[in-house]
């Protein structure tokens, strides 16, 4: 995973609470068995609208993505975050997320800055200004500034640590080695198995 | 020291590092459900980085998602569902992952399959690619979605770094009436706090009402904890729970089961333990319940109107419910019972235990379906179907008008070729009415099976109340499933 610092581009505002998943990416694009090449499924339904906000010529190239509450509701495909990563996006902008698409951006180098609902609005406001306008998410600050607008944003510091030093997770569980052998070999024999027990 | 919640214990009892300074503890997971959606590009990271399967005993797969539920001795005639079931069945034979594969008979929904075989059971952790995982709480097993990158991290690890929860009580007492169900509480509960209400939390669903459900009914509960913003959703194990899973292919036996069963008579969460929040919710009280917009929080009892956007005071709110009603083409203050269905899902992780086709089976029997309406009856796994035609209950179906098919994820999500035509309004026994979930257009109201199998026979969202008094050979309404987890059949059997 490449390290991120400041992510900076254009950043389009998405004034819609709740967009689950589904609407992120519809099951018939789930079929497909690579983990690339999911731009063309972002929004899907509601990119065959020509006022949905992504279509708009000055959102083009967007990078940032500032939604309504509740981004990232249902289900836990992490087609999801992959489809927003291939259409370009590097950073969603929310008051609150759905806790496994928050799991899964984490993991993928999508990073999600929560900021109060209040300040959401107060960046819509400022994009509305100035469509197109660039913005910039600072992971080392935790800020996002956009015009002369500076609020600052949460999230969880490990996941923070792990995108700045763009550490892969399961090395870094590797180096548990020894506790994970430790911890299976004081299981329990009534616990479940898949295959007989020889 | 204080005491434990449920969900802390069986936590506590699987941390393998405890985290420091803000980073997460590494958790043990003692089973890994996986299918063919999510775990394609898991196995592929394993083979980029020459990792094998580290328990494979500890991992199953099944195909459910993309699965026919007709003709499944014939090839899938989707080319890229045929492509990601073969990928599936190449990754399993590579790896040596045991694999349930279409036509065999364990094959299934993933979390109908897991229980069925007594792989769950309490005080483990499970998890599976599939938000609906939390199914498998209701067997007081700590159980979550989870990811793709996750999938690949507990395939080459057995372990997830987790942060800590908070915990919830949800606290159901009282006594449902015959008609309400599980899905009536879990949806009730779902429109009480919201859709982001559990974020954050594992719920634990306790009191009277949840202790008097059958194993079926707690697994619809615990199913639906995610609709809530919640990964898990717990309820303790008890009697119940013990002779659900007794004699099962993979339970404990002997000595083992003894043992297990001292371990989790320590699980409940004690007296003394404080909750993070709490939610209590009056079972007498209920009705049956429907959603009318596209979230699983928008639902109301069935024998209200659909409401007016106008009256919500936050805005989100008023804005979400605006676009819902436009999207499901309704307008405020339409009785739900008034609103005409073209089609009824009996089916999906949620609703497609034995229980569930006792229930509807038990409301149409001798009945003919509403001229019009398409009526779909799908058994939750192979296991499920041979059980419910051993009943008589294939039967039931076919001669109301319905049709009979093949285990799968079906029309809950669409995947396979069973979906809703654009704008086609459907009463569906699944988890998710949001936009577009059953087919491009298509309008979900969510429902118990008890009001998908009423809904089927009038041709308007209705419940069995609704069926009183209506000239029917069918048994009488009190007879039915209720809350106290017999299946019509005990309850018929107990009366004769």
């Amino acid at each position: 995973m490449e390290p991120i610092s400041v992510i900076s581009g254009i950043a389009a505002p998405l004034k819609r609470s709740a967009v689950d998943t589904d609407q992120i990416i519809p099951a018939e694009f789930l079929k497909r068995v690579t983990k690339t090449g999911f731009d063309d499924a972002l929004f899907y339904r509601w990119r065959q609208h020509d006022d949905f906000v992504l279509n708009q010529p000055v959102y083009q190239g967007a990078r940032i993505l500032v939604a309504g509450p509740d981004f990232g509701t249902g289900s836990s495909r992490e087609h999801a975050v992959w489809a927003l990563r291939d259409f370009g996006i590097r950073a969603v902008i929310s008051s609150r997320f759905g806790d496994i698409f928050r799991g899964n951006s984490g993991k993928q180098g999508l990073l999600t800055a929560q900021v109060p609902e209040t300040d959401v609005v107060r960046i819509w406001d400022a994009l509305d200004a100035n469509p197109g306008i660039s913005a910039s998410v600072d992971l080392v600050a935790r800020t996002v500034s956009v015009a002369d607008l500076t609020v600052t944003f949460e999230i969880d510091d490990y996941v923070r640590w792990r995108l700045l030093e763009g550490l892969d997770d399961i090395g870094l569980t590797l180096r548990n080695e020894d506790a994970i052998t430790a911890f299976e070999a004081r299981r329990e024999s009534w616990r479940p198995r898949t295959l007989p027990v020889r | 020291m204080t005491g434990r919640t449920l969900a802390e214990k069986v936590w506590d009892d699987h941390v393998v590092v405890r985290g420091e300074n803000g980073s997460p503890d590494l958790i043990y997971i003692d089973l890994h459900l996986v299918h063919e959606v999510t775990s394609p590009q898991a196995f592929d990271g394993l083979r980029q980085a020459g990792r094998p399967v580290r328990r494979l005993d500890l991992t199953i797969a099944t195909e459910d998602h993309n699965t026919p539920t007709l003709a499944i001795d014939r090839p899938i005639a989707d080319p890229t569902s045929r492509l990601q079931i073969q990928t599936l069945r190449d990754n399993a034979a590579d790896f040596g992952v045991r694999l349930h594969s279409l036509g065999d008979k364990e094959q299934g929904i993933v979390h109908v399959v897991g229980p069925q075989l007594g792989l769950t059971m309490p005080g483990i952790t499970v998890v599976c690619g599939d938000s609906h995982t939390s199914t498998h709480g209701a067997f007081g097993a700590m159980a979550f979605g989870i990811g793709t990158s996750e999938v690949e991290h507990v395939l080459a690890t057995q372990t997830l770094p987790l942060n800590p929860f908070k915990t919830m009580a949800i606290t159901v007492e009282g006594e449902l009436r015959p008609g309400v169900t599980a899905k009536d509480i879990i949806l009730k509960v779902i429109a009480e706090i919201g859709t982001n209400g559990g974020q954050g939390y594992v719920l634990e669903y306790r009191g009277s009402a949840i202790r008097s459900l059958s194993m079926d009914g707690r697994m619809t509960i615990c199913n639906m904890s995610i609709e809530a913003g919640a990964r898990a959703g717990m309820v303790a194990p008890d009697q119940t729970t013990y002779d659900y899973l007794r004699g099962r292919a993979h339970a404990p036996e002997g000595q083992d089961w003894d043992d297990a069963v001292a371990y989790w008579d320590t699980l409940a969460t004690d007296d003394d333990a404080v909750f993070d929040a709490e939610v209590f919710i009056d079972a007498n009280a209920l009705e049956p319940f429907v959603t009318w917009g596209t979230n699983p929080g928008q639902g109301v009892s069935l024998s209200e109107r659909v409401p007016d956007p106008a009256q919500l005071e936050d805005a989100n709110e008023r804005a979400a419910a605006q676009r819902a009603l436009e999207y499901m083409d309704l307008a405020a203050g339409t009785p739900l019972k008034e609103i005409a269905v073209d089609a009824v899902f009996m089916g999906s992780c949620t609703n497609s235990r034995i229980e569930d086709l006792r229930a509807f089976a038990s409301i149409i029997e001798g009945r003919k379906k509403a001229d019009g309406v398409r009526v779909m009856v799908v058994p939750g796994s192979a296991r499920v179907r041979l059980e419910a035609e051993a009943e008589g209950i294939d039967r039931i179906v076919t001669e109301f008008g319905a049709e009979w098919r093949f285990a799968g994820c079906s029309m809950c999500l669409g995947m396979n070729p069973d979906q809703l035509a654009p704008g086609e309004r459907c009463a569906s026994t699944s988890n998710r009415n949001f936009e577009g979930r059953q087919g491009k257009g298509g309008r979900t109201h969510l429902v118990s099976p008890l009001v998908a199998a009423a809904t089927a026979i009038r041709g308007t969202l209705s419940s069995p109340w609704d069926l009183e008094n209506d000239p029917s050979p069918a048994e009488p309404v009190d007879a039915l499933v209720g809350s106290r987890g017999e299946t019509p059949r005990q309850a018929q059997g107990a009366e004769n």
